[in-house]
This record gives C-alpha cells, sequence and structure tokens, in this order.
C-alpha cells in the first residue's frame, strides 16, 4: 500500500464482564481503500465498530485517525458525536433511523455536526443562519440523489422499504462528510436484487475517494468489493489479505467450516 | 352474527356503567331532611346514552379501519386544521379572525372572563415552554412549575423587599428559572424516561417545600401580598384596566412565544432535538452533542416557566407554596400530551380546553372533574396522538446547485 493511512487500530480488547470480545486487534485502513472485516456470529465486529465510535470505551487499545495531509488524532476516550466530528461516521447492524422524521431530515441531521447555528441563529434567522440552512437543504438532497432515495424525500423513513432504510443510513452517515465510512452488514436482509444495486452504490462512493470499512456476511459482496479483508473470529483477529489470501487461508476455511460443521 | 355480539357487547358495558354511576347517578341522600331519593330514571338514562355513544364510536371505528391508514406525509397531516394552515389565503384569514377576536374579547365580554382567558393564555404558553422539553426533547419533566414557582418568586420577593417593577424583572425571572434549569440538568440529564421523571417530580416537590418551611425566605404558606401589577409606561392601572392590561400583554406573550417555538422547532436545534427523541445513540453516531442539546432544551423550557411565573405574580399579586403544587405541573403535561407532543397547533388547544373546560363545565357542579376526568380518558382511548397530530415539516429544495443559481 503506498497510500497513507487514515485508520489505525492497536491492540484494541474489550472485555465484557468475564467476556472478552475483543482480544488485542490490530487493523488499519489506507485512504480510498474498502476494507472488509468478516468473521462469524458473535466474533467481535460489531463491538469493534462501538469501540472505535466511542459508543464502549474499550478496556485497552488505541485508535488513531488521520486527515489527508493533517495530523494523526488519537479517538481514544472520546465521546461518539466528537468522533464523528473528527470523521468516523456509520450506520448501524440493526437499523437505527428517526422514524418519526422525514427522509429529508434523516439526512439533515448528519449534517449536524458540520454547522454551528444555535438558539439565537434559529430565533433570528440571520442571513448567516438561512445560508446554512439552505446548504444543509442542498448538501442532503444531493445524498438522497447519490443513493437513489430523492423521489422519497418526504415520507416518514419508517415507512421505506428495508432496503431503502439501510440505504438511507449510508446517506446519512456520508452526510456528516466522514473521512471513512463504517458499514455494518449494509446487505443483511436485502434481497438479491437490493444486493446488487448496493454493490453497485458502494462502489460508486468508492470512486468518489470515499475510505470504507465494511462488515459483511455475504461473501460474494465482500470478495468483490474489497481491496483488503481481515478476519475475526472470537475477537481475534485471524487472517489478513487480499481477497485471494483470504480465500486460500487455512485458519479461516476452518474457522468457517467450523462454524457449518457447527450449525 | 358479529352484529348480534356487538349489541351484546354494548348491552353489557351499558349495564356496566350503569352499576359504576350507580352510586352518584341513582342514589340521592339528602342529609338534612335524612331522605333517599332513588332516581332510577337516571338509571335508565345512563344506560342508553352509553348505548347510543358506543354504538357510535364502534361504527366510527369500523369505518376508519377499512380506510387505508396514512403512508405518506400529505395523507397524515390531512386534518381539518392543518388544510386551513397549508393554504396561504385560508390561514390568513384565520389569523385576521383570531386577531379579530383576540383583540375584541375583553370589549365584549366581561372582567370575570378577561380574567379566566387570561389565565388559560398563561396556560398556552407554559405548555409551549413544556412543550419543547416533553414534545420535542421527548424529556419526561414533571417538576415543570418549579421554575414557574422560581419566576413567582424571583418577582415577588424582589418587588418586596427592593420594589422592583414587573419589567425589570421579567427578564430576571426568566433567566433566573432557565439558570435552575442548567444546574438541575447538569446532573439529571444522563437519567432516561421514568428516572428523569421521577427526579424532576422530586425537585419540584423540593422547590414547594422550601418555599413552604422556609419563613425567613419566603414568608412561609402564608406567601407574599400586595405585589405590584405590571405597569403600562409607568401608569398604575385600576383593577379593571389592569386585567384587560394583563389580557392584552398574555396575547402578545402567546404570539411572541408560537413565534420563538416555531422558529425553533424548524431549525437545526430542533431537529437535533426531534431526532434525539427518536433515537438517541443514532444521535450520537450523527455527531449530536446529547447533553447539550437536552440541555438546552431544557433550560429554555424553565426560561418559559420563569417568564409566566413572573407574570402570574404580578397577575394575582399574591403568591404562596400553595399555587405550585404537582398538580400544577401535571396539568401543564397534560396540555402538551391532549393536545399532541410537539404540535404547537395541538398544544394550544389542549391549553384552551384543559383550562377553560373546567370553568365551563361549573354548571355541571360536582359532577365537574368527573366530567373533566371522563374527557380525558376518551380522549387518550380514541386519539392517543392528541388532538394534532405533529406533521413534520417539508422542505422546498433545490434539485442542483446550477437549479438554485437560475432561480
Ligand atoms: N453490551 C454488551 N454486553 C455484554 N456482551 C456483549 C455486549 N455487546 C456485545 N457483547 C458480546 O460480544 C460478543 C461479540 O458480539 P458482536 O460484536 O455483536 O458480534 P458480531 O457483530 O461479530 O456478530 C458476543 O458474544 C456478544 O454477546
Ligand atoms: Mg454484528
Amino acid at each position: 500500500m503506498t497510500s497513507q493511512p487514515i485508520l489505525e487500530v492497536s491492540g484494541l480488547t474489550m472485555d465484557f464482564g468475564g467476556i472478552r470480545a475483543l482480544n488485542a486487534l490490530d487493523l488499519d485502513v489506507a485512504s480510498g481503500e474498502i476494507v472488509a472485516l468478516i468473521g462469524p456470529n458473535g466474533a467481535g465486529k460489531t463491538t469493534f465498530f462501538n469501540c472505535i465510535t466511542g459508543i464502549y470505551t474499550p478496556t485497552e487499545g488505541n485508535v488513531w485517525l488521520t486527515p489527508p495531509g493533517g495530523k494523526k488524532v488519537s479517538l481514544n476516550g472520546l465521546k461518539p458525536n466528537k468522533v464523528t466530528e473528527r470523521g468516523l461516521a456509520r450506520t448501524f447492524q440493526n437499523i437505527r433511523l428517526f422514524s418519526k422524521m422525514t427522509v429529508l431530515e434523516n439526512v439533515m441531521i448528519g449534517r449536524h455536526c458540520r454547522t454551528k447555528a444555535f438558539i439565537l441563529g434559529a430565533i433570528l434567522r440571520d442571513p448567516r443562519t438561512r445560508r446554512e440552512e439552505q446548504d444543509i437543504l442542498e448538501t442532503s438532497y444531493a445524498m438522497l440523489e447519490k443513493v437513489g432515495l430523492a423521489e422519497h424525500c418526504d415520507e416518514f423513513a419508517e415507512n421505506l422499504s428495508y432496503g431503502a432504510q439501510r440505504r438511507l443510513e449510508i446517506a446519512r452517515a456520508l452526510a456528516t462528510e466522514p473521512l471513512l465510512l463504517l458499514l455494518d452488514e449494509p446487505a443483511a436482509g436485502m434481497n438479491p436484487q437490493e444486493t446488487i444495486e448496493l454493490e453497485g452504490l458502494i462502489k460508486k462512493i468508492s470512486r468518489e475517494g470515499q475510505a470504507i470499512l465494511l462488515i459483511e456476511h455475504d461473501m460474494k459482496l465482500v470478495m468483490s468489493l474489497s481491496d483488503r479483508i481481515f478476519v475475526m473470529d472470537y475477537g481475534r483477529k485471524i487472517a489478513q489479505g487480499t481477497p485471494r489470501e483470504i480465500r486460500e487461508n487455512p485458519a479461516v476455511i476452518k474457522a468457517y467450516l467450523g462454524e457449518e460443521v457447527d450449525a | 352474527m358479529a352484529v348480534f355480539q356487538e349489541l351484546k357487547k354494548g348491552v353489557l358495558i351499558s349495564l356496566w356503567f350503569v352499576f359504576l354511576t350507580f352510586p352518584v347517578m341513582v342514589i340521592k341522600v339528602d342529609p338534612i331532611a335524612r331522605t333517599v331519593t332513588w332516581r332510577w330514571m337516571n338509571a335508565l338514562y345512563m344506560a342508553v346514552g352509553t348505548f347510543i355513544i358506543y354504538t357510535l364510536v364502534q361504527f366510527f371505528i369500523k369505518r376508519r379501519g377499512r380506510s387505508k391508514p396514512a403512508s405518506t406525509q400529505k395523507e397524515a397531516g390531512s386534518s381539518v386544521i392543518h388544510r386551513l394552515l397549508d393554504n396561504p389565503r385560508r390561514r390568513a384569514m384565520l389569523f385576521v379572525v383570531l386577531a379579530v377576536a383576540a383583540i375584541a374579547f375583553p370589549q365584549l365580554l366581561s372582567s370575570y372572563q378577561t380574567n379566566v382567558m387570561t389565565t388559560a393564555l398563561m396556560y398556552v404558553v407554559l405548555g409551549l415552554g413544556l412543550n419543547i422539553v416533553v414534545g420535542l426533547a421527548g424529556l419526561l419533566d414533571l417538576g415543570f412549575v418549579a421554575f414557574y414557582a422560581v419566576g413567582a418568586y424571583t418577582y415577588a420577593l424582589l418587588n418586596h423587599h427592593f420594589g422592583l417593577g414587573f419589567w425589570t424583572i421579567l427578564p430576571v425571572g426568566g433567566l433566573l428559572a432557565a439558570c435552575f434549569g442548567i444546574l438541575l440538568g447538569f446532573p439529571v440529564l444522563r437519567l432516561r424516561g421514568d428516572y428523569l421523571a421521577i427526579v424532576t417530580l422530586g425537585f419540584g416537590e423540593i422547590i414547594r417545600l422550601v418555599l413552604e418551611n422556609w419563613g425567613e425566605f419566603s414568608k412561609g404558606p402564608s406567601g407574599i401580598s400586595n405585589i405590584a401589577r405590571p405597569s403600562l409606561f409607568g401608569m398604575e392601572l385600576d383593577l379593571h384596566g389592569s386585567i384587560v392590561f394583563n389580557y392584552y400583554l398574555m396575547v402578545l406573550f402567546v404570539i411572541f412565544t408560537i413565534f420563538v417555538v416555531n422558529r425553533l422547532q424548524n431549525s437545526r436545534l430542533g431537529r437535533a432535538w426531534i431526532a434525539l427523541r427518536e433515537d438517541e445513540i443514532a444521535c450520537q453516531a450523527m455527531g449530536i452533542d446529547k447533553h447539550r442539546t437536552k440541555l438546552v432544551a431544557f433550560s429554555l423550557g424553565a426560561f418559559w416557566a420563569g417568564l409566566m411565573g413572573v407574570v402570574f405574580a404580578g397577575k394575582t399579586t399574591f403568591v404562596n407554596p400553595a399555587s405550585f403544587t404537582f398538580m400544577e405541573s401535571a396539568i401543564i403535561l397534560a396540555i402538551v400530551v391532549l393536545g399532541g407532543m410537539g404540535s404547537i397547533v395541538g398544544v394550544i388547544l389542549g391549553a384552551l380546553i384543559l383550562i377553560l373546560m373546567p370553568e365551563y363545565l361549573r354548571g355541571l357542579s360536582q359532577y365537574r372533574m368527573l366530567a373533566f376526568g371522563a374527557i380525558l380518558v376518551c380522549m387518550m382511548i380514541f386519539r392517543p396522538q392528541g388532538l394534532i397530530a405533529n406533521i413534520r415539516r417539508t422542505y422546498v429544495y433545490k434539485k442542483t446547485p446550477n437549479d438554485a443559481q437560475a432561480s
């Protein structure tokens, strides 16, 4: 990899009582890359996202984020909203939209951390606030167009189809202008047609230079999208490499076959 | 067959109601003449009335069940009021009618009526204030009346000891209440839902108990009297003039509050509140500072309560702790819930109905509170979302930046 790393995680460990959900995990993502994080259910993938985005406080380990051309900043101990401000934005495995808000408003919430207007601005509606509001609208609408939901913009988020809700979550995360986009099983529950559309969408976003870290179970999707793959099992990293290397890695085969034999 | 089943259920329910209301409606004890009259006709009326109401309600529920549930904003918002408000011409007409009615009111009706209306308008403002906290930000605050008390006692004490006037104290009372909001909010807003409700409830009681028991400070249960009425450009007004003046003052207050709350609700901050109500974790993941945003909502609500407290003290010229019981918080909360959480029009209607209804139900004498309760219960059964369900605003956006420059 010639491009510089954006996200660097080292020795990340997370204990829940007696359970070690993450065990000294190292991971890195470089700019413009699509990196996949895979592993059997309960391996700790979602916990990994929760730890680096500040929702959980990891027991040990370091997380750094490096903006392109900028200085490396530590994300340790930051609150989730600060992490998002620094440039990590995520979607959720179990969809978490603002269901009683419109589709457009959901994306507008994503603009929150890039805008400033507060009480006085809201009440007085001075030119600066109005300009900012207009910018929020335009950017949010553009995000909806990008994920193909523009014509649904005035509907309640809860009335969207499952696949559309997942795409809305992506639009909302993109609206925060992340350095790195974290997707937690974006294809879960999608039908084959929707999955193909999703693949197209992720490729499109990636072509625009967006770095992506992806948790996914759909192997076909993972293999066709990823530049590199990390494999976890029981909170540990068991392999890392290009899709081809991963496909032939005996440890990975064992983890996955083992799971199937058990099932 | 289904019809027969329904009828049977209706009859049973009617009998049950007759049984429930039997002691009140049928038996009449005259303690002086020592006689008991049995008013059997009342039981019959009760039975027939209940049966008819039940049948009608069932009929409407069936009919509504057949039509599709609203799936988009437009359908959900097609209530009469929203249709009125959506059309600019009709909206302008409605506003003119309301303005004329509001201005003419004290001229046409008695001082008593004006006074009642002033009280109702105060509850409109209180409701709109609490609506920011409960309706928009989703923080269940059961101690709202504490901030109302802070405002009222700020004016009462500063007027009593230093002779400061209404207009000087108005902002002070609001800001002081907001400060109390922040002080309480800091530790408390980490709690969620029920826990927050309990702590705020406790806070409300603490403030009241302090006022009741700290005699040197607040004169205890006997309260503070002879508080100056609001003056009009330094002029002192007679009783009637002052009632009318208070009324117009409250009309202006209501307009001001609607203006501010409406702008807040359609701003970056307002969206953040609503999003927080929906999903806190998603909010934080979208970069919203949870504590700060909640604290702002909490203290803004307190600010309005404080303002109204000052107005209350000026209007009644007397405050004592008995005016700030939990019942007040409960009524203000009922206004917000009944009106429709997060809906400005709903809260206004809710306040007018809840405050004016007991006044006009006085004809029913001892059944007044019973009827009041019954209406509330019915509301919650048949329209749990409140009188006016809040609909989200839709935005006008430019399709592309090029279009934006062209237009
Ligand atoms: N909040 C929590 N408290 C206790 N245990 C948890 C918590 N979150 C996750 N875990 C545990 O951590 C392990 C990893 O879970 P998760 O990260 O959701 O797996 P994955 O996303 O890879 O399927 C599981 O054993 C799960 O039970
Ligand atoms: Mg998971």
